[in-house]
């Protein structure tokens, strides 16, 4: 396993985050249409999903997914600079990886305020 | 004097044998969804937490409904096709291909369960 047998690196960690957010994001999705769909069908069904997105395990989902989404976003950015051959230096990747963690922490910060304030 | 090309050599020799078209479709729709997820985070951070009249509001609005429909479309297309990478890299034979068809069937299901409750929202 990754780490047991081969030292962590920041290019490996995050590379492989990029594809763990991406397959997480599908939990925030689904309780998302589900909400939605409940909101066009019945009060009745509005109230039992809104109960679970407010509840501390929706607000769970949605905090982490919005570090997911931000960290996949920046990820991607990172692909697409990749792909046009830039940004390959080890240097460069490894500061590229700590861009990508601060980044989406900073833009996690301020997606929750957006939402609260 | 080799007749076969240097590419016809390499084709196929990756974990999925394919893949020039699907790495093309990911760069598309993550572009796509560079513009639209950003705006869709936003709009879904003011909404959660409202009450079902807010909540309706907001996505019968024309603006919020094309942008949640475009959101899931292209985001649930990327979502199956990126899942099928993880397939193809760590899954093989038959349980490679159930999983690959589960994650297309769940993508379109999600689609087209939210593409009805927006039109039912927006009628």
């Amino acid at each position: 396993m990754l780490g047991k047998y081969y030292r962590l690196q920041m290019t490996s960690v995050s590379s492989i985050m990029i594809r763990i957010t991406g397959l997480g994001l599908i939990v925030a999705i689904l309780l998302t249409v589900w909400w939605i769909l409940a909101a066009a069908l019945s009060e009745g069904q509005f109230a039992v999903v809104n109960a679970i997105v407010t509840s501390w395990f929706g607000v769970l989902v949605y905090a982490a997914s919005a570090w997911a989404v931000w960290y996949h976003l920046l990820g991607g950015l990172r692909h697409f600079l990749f792909d046009s051959l830039r940004g390959m230096e080890i240097h460069t990747a490894e500061r590229l990886g700590w861009a990508m963690f601060i980044g989406a922490t900073v833009l996690t910060v301020l997606t929750i305020l957006v939402a609260v304030l | 004097m080799r007749y076969l090309t240097a590419r016809k050599r390499a084709e196929g020799l990756g974990s999925a044998h394919h893949g020039t078209g699907h790495h093309i479709a990911m760069t598309v729709s993550g572009w796509a969804l560079l513009f639209i997820v950003p705006v869709f985070v936003v709009v879904l951070a003011r909404t959660l937490g409202g009450g079902i009249e807010e909540v309706r509001a907001t996505f019968s609005n024309p603006f919020v409904a094309i942008l949640t429909g475009l959101f899931l479309f292209v985001g649930m297309r990327h979502f199956a096709k990126g899942a099928q990478m993880t397939f193809e890299d760590y899954a093989h034979g038959f349980t490679r291909e159930a999983l690959i068809m589960a994650t297309n069937a769940l993508s379109y299901l999600t689609i087209a369960a939210g593409f009805y409750a927006l039109v039912k929202l927006a009628l």
